[in-house]
């Protein structure tokens, strides 16, 4: 097991000191580049591939930010690792699925990943715990320059980093945070928000990803357009958005708990009985009483210091992970059964629900 | 209602509508089935009308250089206009050179405007600033080969050598 050495410190929903707050788990910065003289991953033979693959390994070893980093040939793993890697966000189905030549440089800290032969020659990623846009793009801009310094990178004057897909041209930068949102959807009124998100030039995706399902209240919101806006210009308009978003869902809250307050509580007391208890329980089960328990913390009903180990319950408790727990692949029912007894085990000493506290702060 | 719709494209009758809102404007369009096929509209996943119409609507000065550019191929890598159509990815960097006249509509549509204003990498930076100078350089040296100024020409073969060294530099280490 090549991934094993990453998998040894606890996933967090993304590593890197702070934790993250109430209503933003996470912010993220993918950056889009491609060497000058190689076809697109896509195109090229694979010689071409594996060449581009020993270049890029190269460069991204000889940064600073990638000391010691984790290096992986994807066709050397197997399927459930690949998983792991996916549902860690460290990286995409896409990459999973790819040809050979295809690689992820993941470092120490888990923090910033390149991946290798995707879509693109490199993507580059930062995440952070958070709202953090500053720091993280601070970081994406940094690795970029260390890796420019080793490689000629396709560019153009006026079309800027020139990409396999015109959709990220220029900037080639996804600004994106992952956001827990479950007054909205409890509300009935997410639709409406994703709308008009879209209409701000916005896209809002689930959990993992373009077309994944949005359990546990999980939503992705990142920019479209990359080029003709500078990436200080394409961060600040994914933030006012998300602040706008942020507002919403707190009245989403502060009305749930004004109107039909029993309604949410019960729902989260059920919820907290179901992971204490369950012998049974699917991936989406497990998302949404999770989603309720993390939406406990942000009430005061748990104390905040079991925000990060929810964030972390949520990847652990995904397929992948929970197989890799079991030491093999797993049948559907199987692997509720090791879930559930997996969620128990964690959330043994889950302090009680301070159900008082509820309406102290709202 | 009298008058039926008509595809936007090739004049069928229209049986796909779609309206989508991209950048506050609605925008509708109106497809046959073959058509709608071609363009994937069909697919739910990366499919965008501001894509369509961009490429649709281009303005009919660009017509006909549409008609002729669906044959484009890149001599660089090989890869078609075609084969962009069909996977929504291109070959190579140089794609965007060679298959100019069917990405630029396309691109105006998806970006706000065509122009670059974010990063521009250092290295690229300084090599455009070389090449200028080269450039330059160049033409001076032809003046003076004409006008037999030897001298001239001689300082500006030597510039010109230390300008392709110098941008030969990074491709040498990497």
């Amino acid at each position: 097991m090549q991934i094993l050495p990453i998998l040894d410190t606890p996933a967090e929903v993304v590593p890197g000191g702070s934790p993250s707050g109430p209503i933003v788990l996470s912010t993220r910065i993918r950056l889009a580049r491609n060497l000058r003289d190689f076809p697109f991953p896509g195109w090229a033979k694979e010689a071409q591939r594996r060449e581009i693959f020993t270049r890029c390994i190269e460069a991204a070893n000889a940064t600073t930010q990638m000391k010691k980093a984790y290096v992986l040939d994807l066709t050397a793993l197997d399927d459930l690792e690949k998983q792991v890697l996916v549902e860690r966000h460290l990286i995409s189905r896409e990459l999973s699925s790819a040809s050979p030549g295809a690689g992820v440089v993941v470092s120490r800290d888990h923090g910033m990943a390149v991946m290798i032969n995707e879509e693109d020659h490199l993507r580059l990623q930062v995440m952070r715990p958070g709202f953090q846009f500053k720091r993280v793009w601070k970081l994406a801009d940094a690795l970029d320059n260390s890796l420019e310094e080793k490689l000629d990178l396709a560019f153009s004057p006026e079309l800027g980093y020139l990409t396999a897909c015109p959709t990220n041209l220029g900037t080639g930068l996804r600004a994106s945070v992952m956001m827990h949102l479950p007054g909205l959807v409890l509300a009935s009124q997410m639709e409406q928000a994703i709308r008009a998100v879209n209409q701000l030039g916005l896209a809002v995706r689930g959990w993992y990803g373009e077309g994944s399902e949005a359990s546990g209240s999980i939503f992705q919101i990142s920019n479209q357009q990359t080029l003709g806006e500078s990436e200080e210009d394409i961060i600040k308009r994914v933030t006012s958005v998300l602040q706008t978003i942020v507002e919403q869902e707190q009245n989403a809250r502060a009305k749930l708990l004004e109107g039909d307050s029993v309604k949410l509580l019960d729902k989260i007391g059920r919820a907290y009985g179901t992971v204490r208890n369950a012998h049974l329980l699917t991936s989406v089960e497990a998302m949404n009483c999770l989603s309720l328990l993390r939406l406990a913390a942000d009430l005061t009903l748990l104390p905040d210091t079991e925000r990060p180990r929810l964030d972390r319950l949520f990847i652990e408790s995904q397929p992948g992970h929970v197989q890799l727990a079991a030491k093999g692949l797993m049948e559907g029912q199987k692997r509720d059964l090791a879930r559930a007894r997996f969620l128990r085990e964690q959330l043994s000493a889950l302090p009680p629900l301070n159900f008082d506290r509820a309406f102290e702060k709202n | 209602m009298g008058d039926s719709l008509h595809c936007d494209l090739c004049g069928k009758p229209a049986t796909v509508h779609l309206t989508q809102i991209v950048k506050n404007q609605i925008q509708k369009v109106d497809l046959c089935e073959e058509c709608a096929q071609t363009k994937g509209v069909t697919d739910p996943e990366g499919f965008s009308l501001a894509d369509l119409l961009a490429k649709s609507f281009a303005g009919p000065a660009e017509e006909p250089a549409e008609l002729g550019a669906g044959n484009l191929v890149c001599e660089q890598c090989g890869s078609s206009a075609q084969n962009f159509k069909k996977t929504g990815r291109l070959g190579c960097a140089v794609c965007y050179d060679n298959l100019k006249p069917i990405l630029l509509p396309l691109i105006s549509g998806l970006h706000k405007g065509g122009q670059h204003k974010g990063k521009i990498p250092a290295r690229q930076w300084r090599n455009l600033g070389l090449r200028r100078e080269m450039e330059n350089v160049e033409r001076e040296l032809q003046d003076a080969v004409k006008t037999e100024n030897f001298e001239v020409a001689a300082r500006c073969r030597d510039r010109l050598g230390a300008l392709r060294a110098q941008l030969a530099a990074p491709a040498a280490t990497s």
